[in-house]
């Protein structure tokens, strides 16, 4: 009996020994003048489950990053950040900007071989701003005052005024088969489990909370992927998912700070992957409650900043892998204003501003204090962010240290934004905002948007920054509206209705026998129908069936 | 002729017994630090150090620091009253609950009886790991609630002891003499039978409270108990899972003072049960 | 014997009802009216969908009726629909009719809990039987401390520990999932090997303080029964000794074990929390915990009257097994 336990224990130990990824030399897997080839399966790790593939009904990324995928839009984004035709050949903007006519690629194929018109544009923002589809995104095309069909491969839209966003509104969120959603309840409808798109891959198999495979859609209008496969694998633990991309099992993943920066420097990794970083377009905020009487008062939201220093939370929570914010907009894009007032960590000046708007230790308690009330707050995040709860913390530490007592809650998302946010029910939070590739963020910033639910959650009013924000979505001008940005920076670091706290890095990590990628101003993803293994190192080939 | 009063007794069986003697130095060490924490601590617990990010252990941080850079000896001793505070108030709550319900059940017998022994049969029945979960998720993770939540559902045990206990002193002689002279309910229940049946509620409580902080850490591991930045020794071990390859001293100090506890505790109470085995006195205070 | 049997599953409908009643006042405990919980996620829900959803939960009922309305139900399985954002039926999520039976969450648990409940019960065994019989000695006295040790170790932690030293610093066992990415192209002797390395670490970690408890229970039972006349009498008949202990002092002292086992039902289910998450292990206990951190309210109630009814059935195995071990009751 003792011996057969031996036996069995050494031959798991010994299998165990045939799992590492295999180690071609450095030279072939790094070499880059390969011809591009078909085949192989790309399978990324992912954290979140994808819940609904339907573009305009899903909020978050996972949904996102999957019908990113499946569907196309009429244009999107170049690496310049300049917007280029996706599905549309080409446009027209009137001279007084209030007409786009979009010029739709001919011959443009559904997955189920019906020909892609401008009918199915036509639904898809019929569908959107119909009030019983439960979209976050229907405001942008509420701005429309007519769209139209002039013929199958033509559609036009005639905005109330000149709306610089609405070029970019028309992106892969409005795109829906009209000869297969028609009539169609699309709340219920088995579309969003196994949709039918026109982008690059199409979805083949899907495990609920294990994995998600898509497979190239060989009559891409761009042209077949060389990538056959692409499987999103659910690991819902970074340090689990770091063991399996370790095993091969996966093959890209983004790293946590601590992993980008100490588990992968080392030959293994070196040799078989390949990192890339790169600013994200989202920043981390603390933003208070304006009507809060704590504070009402700028002083007393001026003395905060200069209590944090956000070098730390990058050194601390990013571990370098990022850069403090100043505003809502990342560094070295064209609407960053990089001469804002700025909020050195100073502990002095802290002090003094909280004296002046009338807070003092005046009981010698270690706790500020006004009219006989103690500087105690709580600050609201949502659970499951390890960074967010991390600066929350360094955040607590840094107050403590100027004699106000912040106190951390947690809260579930959901239960975050429906009970708390949208009922104006906090008094400071730390979020964060994804920043989108158009500059105008009147839905964040404009007195008007108060309502609830809305996006001004912190009931911030400002007449001068309402003006420009009207300013930089009327014109295309590009110049009037860095103008107005710029401006509009500058009075939000004097007034700090939010502390802007950081600006992360992507970082992401690839199996090096992956060609085609090429880091850009917004990321990697862009080309991805491009990237491709070279024959000799495809790994994940399905055998055909005989 | 030596001093043979019961507490006497009772002690020297104790002392002898080593194992239970060892627990007992353990529980007193760990209130120590508890009670001391403030003064043993080397550093704040919660002391941010950018340039000492999980460090492993040495001269500086014998324990190694965190992802934050904060000292997890620190931490560990601070920790330490939390699992001691969740440990003695969920106990407490738990046998005032369970003293309750037992005492009514096998004093009263008839209904009652049969309503609470189903009662806790029921409790038993619902996997109690997911009942706390589930009861926590409805309401918030705090200290208190967690308190509370483990209080409210660890009291069957007590309340079977105690039942079984009313059961069989209430047929006593001395019981039933009382109950001739005209007591009270209330009396009797407190001045008689109560008193002879708190020993083996004691060990129940003192092995309740190893059994407490066994589930509060759980809970704190899987990150709805103790909430960070409040130091658990349960949450110190999910920065271990986190980080378990680049730092293993978050995974084995922590765990390794839930096991110190928790046995020193086990140990205290089987030794107490030892040293009051009825099966080897057969005196009672009347 | 049928009778019997009848008798306890008769017994076991004022337990369900007890766990339905729980379970009920549990969702009362949020803060608020159950429905706002329920219609808040979805931002855009009109005044209109409210009041229906409130009309379909009852609530402008009196509170019994609502209990009748949740009975019905619950009977019928029907736990709502899950809050996640992909909103399907909770039962679906635990038991998905559409997927393989063995990927289905509710298998994946209870094959895990009863193969860790043959661990305990293969191991303990020996182990208890040994120190019984070789009382007081060296091994009796390092299993004595062991079991100590079990009792009193964070299975967690020890699951981690096994983890970075098995996982991390050896690389021999693989520390999450059920199965490699490679398995579909695996021989069946791979398949049956990859399955096997996978369970070694969860199933052990989840057994331990089973075992540790076990094989003391049966130590002790062993112990008493070894000091019974009909032991002595065997022995004086001349019996060999391994015939004395196992044809009749172990049988006996394996009555009470049986209802050991189902007792530790619950505790095995309730852990499985624990052990999916840290191994993720796609069952239900990883679901069940994933819900709880969402606020995932119905999916949390399903699975927990799902837990407990799989360990009223627990019992109920228990006490047939009980029966049939038990000569005394059969009888009857």
């Amino acid at each position: 009996m003792k011996k057969a336990v031996c036996i069995f224990l050494i031959l798991i130990a010994l299998s165990g020994c045939k799992d590492k990824a295999p180690q071609t030399s450095q030279t072939d897997l790094k070499n880059n003048a390969d011809e591009p080839s078909y085949g192989d399966a790309l399978i990324e790790g992912t954290i979140g489950e994808p819940s609904i593939l339907i573009p305009m009904l899903a909020s978050d990324s996972a949904s996102h990053n999957v019908s990113g995928l499946i569907f196309n839009g009429l244009v999107k984004y170049d690496t310049d950040l300049s917007v280029i035709g996706d599905l549309a050949e080409s446009w027209n903007i009137s001279k007084d900007g209030l007409v786009i006519t979009f010029h739709l690629r001919k011959g443009v194929k559904w997955a189920d071989g019906v020909e892609f018109t401008a009918e199915d544009v036509m639904f898809g923002y019929k569908t959107i701003i119909d009030e019983k589809t439960p979209t976050a995104y229907k405001e942008d095309f509420l701005q429309v005052k007519k769209a139209e069909v002039p013929d199958k491969y033509t559609f036009r839209v005639t905005y109330e005024k000149p709306f610089a966003p609405a070029l970019t509104t028309w992106g892969s969120l409005i795109i829906l088969p009209k000869h297969l959603l028609e009539g169609v309840d699309i709340t219920k409808t088995d579309f969003a489990r196994n949709p039918i798109g026109l982008g690059p891959y199409k979805l083949s198999k899907w495990i609920p909370d294990q994995e998600l495979i898509l497979e190239s859609y060989k009559d891409y209008f761009e042209g077949r992927p060389y990538i056959d496969r692409y499987i999103y694998k659910r690991i819902p633990d970074p340090a689990t998912m770091f063991l399996v991309l370790r095993t091969g099992e996966i093959d890209m993943m983004g790293l946590t700070p601590l992993q980008y920066t100490k588990q992968t420097e080392n030959d293994y990794f070196r040799k078989n992957f390949n990192k890339y970083r790169y600013p994200a377009f989202q920043y981390t905020h603390m933003a208070f409650n304006l009507k809060h009487p704590f504070f009402k008062d700028k002083r007393v939201r001026q003395a905060i900043a200069y209590a944090i220093d956000k070098s730390e939370l990058v050194d601390v929570v990013l571990f370098g892998l990022g850069s403090p914010a100043t505003g809502p907009y990342v560094p070295n894009t064209w609407p960053y204003n990089p001469n804002v007032k700025k909020y050195e960590y100073s502990i002095e000046k802290a002090r003094q501003l909280l004296k002046e708007a009338g807070w003092e230790d005046t009981d010698k308690d270690g706790l500020l204090d006004k009219d006989g009330r103690p500087f105690i707050f709580t600050v609201f995040t949502n659970t499951g962010n390890k960074l967010r709860e991390n600066t929350a913390t360094i955040i607590q530490w840094r107050l403590a240290k100027i004699g106000i007592k912040m106190e951390i809650r947690k809260l579930e998302w959901s239960t975050f934004i429906n009970q708390f946010i949208d009922k104006k029910r906090f008094e400071a939070v730390i979020l964060g905002w994804s920043i989108s590739l158009d500059p105008d963020q009147y839905d964040i910033w404009h007195s008007s948007k108060t309502r609830e639910k809305e996006l001004n959650f912190i009931s911030y009013s400002n007449p001068e920054v309402d003006e420009l924000l009207e300013k930089g979505r009327r014109t295309f001008d590009i110049n009037e509206r860095k103008k107005a940005y710029f401006r509009i920076q500058e009075i939000l670091a004097e007034e700090v209705p939010y502390i802007f706290l950081y600006v992360p890095d992507a970082t992401l990590i690839v199996s090096a026998r992956v060609r085609g990628i090429k880091p850009s101003p917004i990321g990697v993803s862009y080309n991805l129908p491009k990237w491709y293994v070279p024959k000799k190192l495809q790994r994940h080939n399905i055998e055909p069936e005989p | 002729m030596g001093n043979y009063s019961l507490r006497n007794l009772i002690w020297k069986r104790f002392s002898k017994n080593r194992l239970a003697v060892a627990g007992g130095i353990i529980v007193t060490l760990l209130f120590f630090v508890a009670v001391f924490a403030p003064m043993l601590s080397p550093y704040n617990p919660d002391d941010i150090d950018r340039k000492h990010i999980l460090v492993s252990p040495d001269i500086h941080h014998p324990l190694g620091t965190d992802d934050l850079g904060r000292d997890v000896l620190s931490r560990m001793i601070w920790g330490s009253r939390i699992s001691l505070a969740v440990g003695f108030v969920a106990v407490g709550i738990a046998t005032v609950i369970g003293i309750f319900f037992g005492a009514l059940a096998g004093y009263y017998g008839g209904w009652a009886e049969r309503i609470i022994m189903r009662f806790i049969d029921i409790m038993l029945t619902i996997p109690t790991f997911f009942l706390i979960l589930a009861v926590i998720a409805f309401i918030e993770p705090s200290i208190w609630n967690i308190m509370i939540v483990i209080g409210l559902t660890s009291w069957m045990g007590v309340a079977r002891l105690v039942r079984a206990e009313f059961l069989s002193i209430k047929e006593r002689e001395y019981v039933l003499a009382a109950k001739a002279l005209g007591a009270s309910d209330f009396r009797i229940i407190f001045r008689h039978i109560m008193i002879n049946s708190m020993a083996p509620v004691l060990v129940s409580a003192v092995l309740g409270i190893a059994g407490a902080v066994l589930v509060e850490s759980a809970l704190s591991f899987l990150g709805i108990g103790v909430q960070p930045p409040i130091p658990s020794w349960g949450n110190i071990l999910t920065l271990g899972k986190d980080n378990i390859e680049i730092a293993w001293w978050l995974s084995v100090f922590p765990g390794l003072a839930i096991l110190i506890t928790v046995l020193g505790y086990n140990l205290l109470g089987e030794g107490i049960r030892d040293s009051i085995d009825p099966r080897l006195w057969d005196t009672e205070r009347h | 014997m049928l009778t019997y049997l009848i008798k306890r599953f008769f017994e076991m409908i004022p337990t369900l009802l007890g766990i339905t009643l729980i379970s009920f006042f549990i969702i009362h405990l949020a803060p608020g009216k159950p429905t706002d919980v329920f219609s808040e996620l979805n931002p855009k829900i009109t005044p209109e969908a409210r009041e229906r959803l409130e009309k379909y939960y009852g609530l402008d009922k009196p509170v019994i009726v609502q209990y009748g309305l949740w009975l019905k139900r619950i009977v019928r399985f029907d736990f709502g629909e899950s809050f996640s954002t992909d909103r399907r039926p909770v039962m679906q999520k635990i038991w998905d009719k559409k997927q393989p039976i063995t990927e289905r969450k509710l298998f994946i648990t209870f094959m895990l809990n009863l193969l860790e409940m043959v661990i305990i019960f293969l191991i303990a065994i020996p182990i208890g039987i040994s120190s019984a019989t070789h009382q007081n000695s060296l091994y009796d006295r390092i299993t004595t401390v062991s079991v100590f040790i079990g009792f009193a170790i964070p299975s967690f932690w020890l699951a981690l520990l096994l983890m970075m030293l098995f996982g991390v610093y050896l690389d021999w066992l693989p520390v999450s999932g059920l199965k490699s990415m490679n398995y579909d192209s695996l021989p069946l002797a791979g398949k049956l090997l990859d399955r096997v390395r996978h369970l070694i670490l969860p199933v052990f970690v989840a057994s331990f303080g089973g075992l540790a408890g076990l094989s003391r229970y049966m130590r002790s039972s062993m112990l008493d029964v070894i000091r019974q006349d009909y032991v002595t009498v065997a022995r004086a008949k001349g019996l060999p000794e391994n015939k004395v202990i196992y044809r009749h002092a172990f049988r006996n002292a394996l009555l009470p074990l049986i209802t050991l086992l189902g007792l530790s039902v619950p505790g095995l289910i309730g852990g499985s929390v624990i052990f999916e998450n840290i191994f993720g292990i796609p069952g239900m206990g990883q679901l069940f915990y994933n819900g709880v951190m969402a606020r995932d309210y119905p999916l949390i109630m399903g699975i927990l009257t799902i837990g407990a009814i799989l360990t009223l059935l627990g019992n109920l195995l228990a006490d047939i097994g009980y029966m049939l071990a038990d000569p005394r009751i059969r009888a009857r």
